[in-house]
């Protein structure tokens, strides 16, 4: 008998897509610096892993690629190599190509040959054109050259005294700095060396980087003269007239350079707006790779030397975070299993069976005399307890962090920050808050269009930031939390703001109903409008694909709703408030005839009993009934549902008046039942989708009862003109 | 490059026939492939839905999961359908897809090799000829078999939306 090796692709397709965001995770926060060689080898090993599996399949095109990524990653393991920023870049570039080989496979999607031969090339060139030898005189590499930022006219000269140390730490260093600028490395006596260096960049950056190989207090540092105020001025405004030319859609970045006075800081502008991006970190207990990338890059010209003492403190600190921050991935990683979907559909379905029989179990015993019965009574009631614990825990099961989410979005804002030229820092918070999968995975497409924007029309290009008084990155805040029975996510940017008088421009031109006194938050709601492009110019980033129109209406079909605040110059903060599950509703049972249908609370306004004259006939076609000096159209339940009523009368039974849409109508019921909260139960898994009804639900005595799609009842109501209608 | 795990039909390959479910319409006694049915319960009440056809009768709770309710004497414009603590629901399998069909009673499991059954004629029944799978024959009795899994999954029974299927 022959096995079948094809039905084990689908595992390893599985695992291959998990150590490819496992590997992209790890090349995130990684520390470029001073890389732990742990994390190194974690990355070697999902190379390893995957390389193992594409040859066991015979996938050789994957396992060609990851055998260059492996070489490459091994020997900077072993420390034969210093890990740089490029190294890092190929990484990511090489796992990207490993994804779309894989679905290649996977699902037959087209696979490009050339991008793959680019990689390859990048990694072997790499791992075979440096070779950094013990003896070797200390140069930055070659390879480096073209990251090099251009030292421009009036860039710092410092000169560095390095005390005696290890061969390989000076080249770590040299490396490193040469990201900033121009290096040039002279030996001195006793085995030390100085370095001059030639950059744009503070001098805090310099000594954040020298901190990770050495004591800062045995550095010397000498400087030029730093540039005055007069050329520095001089140089933003040339380069903020470059990126004015263009455009930014509602956005406006640009503003606040006119009035700006660049000596300000944020606080003496009075921020209130954005805490500062340390204490929503040391709040997120957060130490990113941002901070790194900070700490390198950061623009701030340095006007004040902070204490060496602070600079390895936080140092020291930033570490030990993150040595604490690796340790619990990998307890998660091997604290958990991976179970299909339906499995835990199942259990949710037979648990909730068990609550519906223990309910049953309970009833039936109430009225049994207690003096008697004494034993069983004190058993049920223990059953009662276990049952409702254990419904606790598997409803659980369902349950993910937000990280699920919140982890692919580092990469995204990186390359799109490199992209477009900005500097963003990317901030967290509230990663393990837990969200339904179901609702998980329909977050993320909105999520993604709301931080593309913020990033594309919210955040200023680096020299508009500076003259608006702000700090060179901006500050991208993604936060989950819980709310009561909601979760609230909140997309925040610290960029140039909504443009008032432009969307109300645009929403004039569009047709829209504006106003000039409406008020600000009216007018952001406009940028939902169907059509209403946020972008005049279409960039490679944004301007296509889903829009405003499609974000909102996802979030409303989740339940849920949208919020922005906005002020001009401070940034953008977009809430979104989601129910914790979709799987309970808050429902009004109403009864029609035989039948007990749901209603979702969310859209119930009030309910009344109209007295005989409040209910006008219009031209026999259909009623109305006047609620408090507004005529509603009445919508008899048993005409569209087609059953026999108590009531034909409307008042005789029940009118409940709904909004949708921003459209009431009141429906006409017999009675109400009362208020619960239902388990929805999806009619379309074995049945087919019923106009009108959006679910099903099973109620306390077993029995099967319909939720109404209001929505849909609403809308072909209006289409009700006789007695039998067609939904 | 998915993988399909396919059930093989519960042919006679192997000689031995294979098992059908016996149950009666009104006077008639018909099969469906044993492989097919999940389990069988009695009729108890289900909640109607607005605007289905008649045989629909509705939706149950099936430990949990919302089935629909097919009557085949409806359907079928066989028997009277009354419905008491006799009348049998065989809950089926069909896909993936659960659910119930109403008939009058269950009577047997028969299994029948591959000579007992006889291609269907040609006939102008209730049902479209195309869900006959043949006829069986057991010493006196006959037996209408059915393709349950294509006269559940076709269009003209509207239990399954097209686009999901």
């Amino acid at each position: 008998m022959t096995i079948d090796i094809s039905q084990f692709y689908q595992v390893f397709f599985d695992e291959a897509e998990e150590l490819l965001a496992e590997k992209e995770r790890l090349l995130l926060a990684v520390d470029i610096a001073a890389p732990d060689a742990e994390d190194l080898n974690a990355i070697f090993r999902t190379a390893h892993s995957i390389k193992g599996g594409a040859s066991t399949f015979g996938l050789n095109d994957m396992s060609e690629v990851t055998h260059v990524l492996e070489s490459l990653l091994d020997r900077i393991r072993k420390g034969e190599m210093s890990l740089t920023a490029q190294h890092v870049d190929a990484f990511l570039a090489a796992k990207d190509i490993l994804k779309m080989q894989l679905d290649g496979h996977r699902n037959g999607a087209s696979v490009d040959q050339e991008a793959v031969a680019n990689v390859r090339m990048m990694l072997h060139d790499l791992s075979e054109g440096v070779v950094v030898g013990a003896h070797q005189p200390t140069v930055p590499s070659f390879l480096h050259a073209e990251q090099k930022q251009e030292v421009r006219e009036g860039a710092h000269r410092y000169k560095i005294e390095l005390p005696d140390l290890p061969q390989r730490d000076v080249n770590a260093l040299v490396d490193e700095l040469g990201l900033l600028g121009r290096v040039s490395v002279t030996p001195l006596s006793g085995g030390r060396s100085a370095l001059i260096i030639m950059t744009h960049e503070g001098l805090d950056d310099i000594v954040a980087i020298c901190s990770f190989v050495m004591d800062p207090d045995d550095l010397k540092i000498f400087e030029a003269p730093p540039l005055t105020p007069e050329q520095r001025a001089l140089e933003a405004a040339e380069r903020a007239r470059i990126e004015d030319e263009q455009g930014y859609g509602f956005f406006d970045p640009n503003e606040a350079l006119d009035g700006a006075q660049p000596e300000q800081t944020d606080d003496e502008r009075g921020y209130g707006f954005f805490q500062p991006i340390e204490q929503i970190r040391r709040e997120a207990g957060i130490v990113a790779e941002g901070e790194a990338m900070a700490s390198r890059k950061s623009p701030e010209i340095a006007s004040s030397r902070p204490e060496a003492l602070e600079v390895t403190e936080a140092a020291a600190e930033k570490k030990a975070v993150k040595k604490a921050d690796g340790a619990a991935h990998a307890h998660a990683e091997s604290g958990s299993i991976r179970v299909s979907i339906e499995k835990v559909d199942q259990l949710i379905n037979l648990v909730g069976e068990l609550v519906i029989t223990q309910a049953m179990i309970e009833q039936r015993s109430d009225g049994l005399d207690p003096m008697v019965h004494q034993r069983l009574l004190a058993s049920v009631s223990q059953l009662t307890r276990n049952t409702r614990d254990l419904q606790e825990a598997v409803m659980s099961i369902r349950m993910m962090p937000m990280d699920f989410v919140f982890s692919r979005f580092p990469r995204m804002v990186r390359d799109l920050a490199s992209k477009l030229g900005k500097k963003v820092d990317f901030i967290t918070n509230g990663a393990a808050t837990e969200l339904d999968k179901g609702l998980i995975e329909r977050i993320v497409d909105p999520l993604t269009h709301l931080v593309r924007n913020s990033i594309d029309h919210g955040i200023e290009m680096p020299a508009a930031r500076v003259a608006a008084g702000k700090s060179e990155s901006g500050r991208l805040f993604l936060s989950a939390a819980h709310q009561g029975g909601n979760i609230v996510i909140e997309v925040a940017d610290d960029g140039g703001g909504l443009n008032r008088e432009r969307i109300l421009a645009k929403a004039r031109q569009n047709g829209l109903p504006v106003s000039e006194n409406m008020s600000d938050a009216e007018v952001w709601q406009l940028i939902f409008a169907p059509g209403f492009s946020t972008a005049e110019i279409v960039t490679d980033v944004s301007g296509r694909g889903v829009g405003m129109d499609v974000v909102k209406r996802n979030i409303t079909q989740m339940g849920g709703t949208i919020d922005i605040r906005s002020a001009k110059g401070f940034g953008t903060t977009i809430l979104i408030s989601l129910p914790l599950t979709l799987a309970i509703l808050d429902g009004m049972s109403i009864r029609c005839g035989d039948e007990i249908y749901i209603l979702p609370l969310g859209f119930v306004v009030e309910s009344l009993q109209p007295a005989k004259h409040e209910v006008k006939e219009i031209a026999g076609q259909g009623r109305v009934v006047k609620v408090r000096g507004e005529y509603l159209p009445l919508v008899p339940l048993y005409q569209m549902f087609n059953i026999e009523p108590r009531y034909t009368d409307p008042s005789e039974g029940i009118l409940v008046i709904l909004e949708t849409e921003g459209r009431k109508a009141a429906l006409f019921v017999d009675e109400l039942v009362g208020q619960q909260q239902v388990v929805v139960k999806n009619l379309e898994s074995n049945y087919r989708k019923v106009a009108g009804i959006s679910g099903a639900t099973i109620l306390g005595d077993g029995g099967v009862a319909l939720i109404l799609d209001v929505a849909a009842l609403l809308r072909s109501s209006r289409q009700l003109t006789d007695d039998t209608v067609v939904l | 490059m998915s993988i399909q795990q396919t059930t093989k039909p519960a042919d006679a390959r192997d000689g031995s026939g294979s098992e059908y479910l016996a149950f009666t319409l009104g006077s008639e006694e018909y099969g469906i492939d044993i492989l097919k049915v999940q389990e069988i319960r009695g009729y108890e009440a289900v909640t109607r839905i607005a605007n289905a056809p008649e045989f629909i009768k509705g939706v149950i709770n099936l430990r949990g999961i919302i089935i629909p309710v097919v009557d085949m004497r409806i359907k079928f414009n066989l028997g009277t359908p009354t419905y008491d603590q006799f009348t049998v629901v065989i809950i089926l399998n069909i896909g993936g897809r659960i659910m119930g069909m109403v008939v009058d009673s269950v009577s047997d499991v028969t299994t029948l090799t591959p000579d007992q059954i006889k291609p269907a004629p040609e006939m102008g029944t209730a049902f479209n000829s195309d869900y006959l799978m043949g006829l069986g024959t057991v010493d006196e009795r006959m037996l209408i078999l059915i393709d349950i899994d294509r006269l559940m999954s076709s269009s003209e029974m509207g239990l399954i939306d097209k686009m999901v299927a």
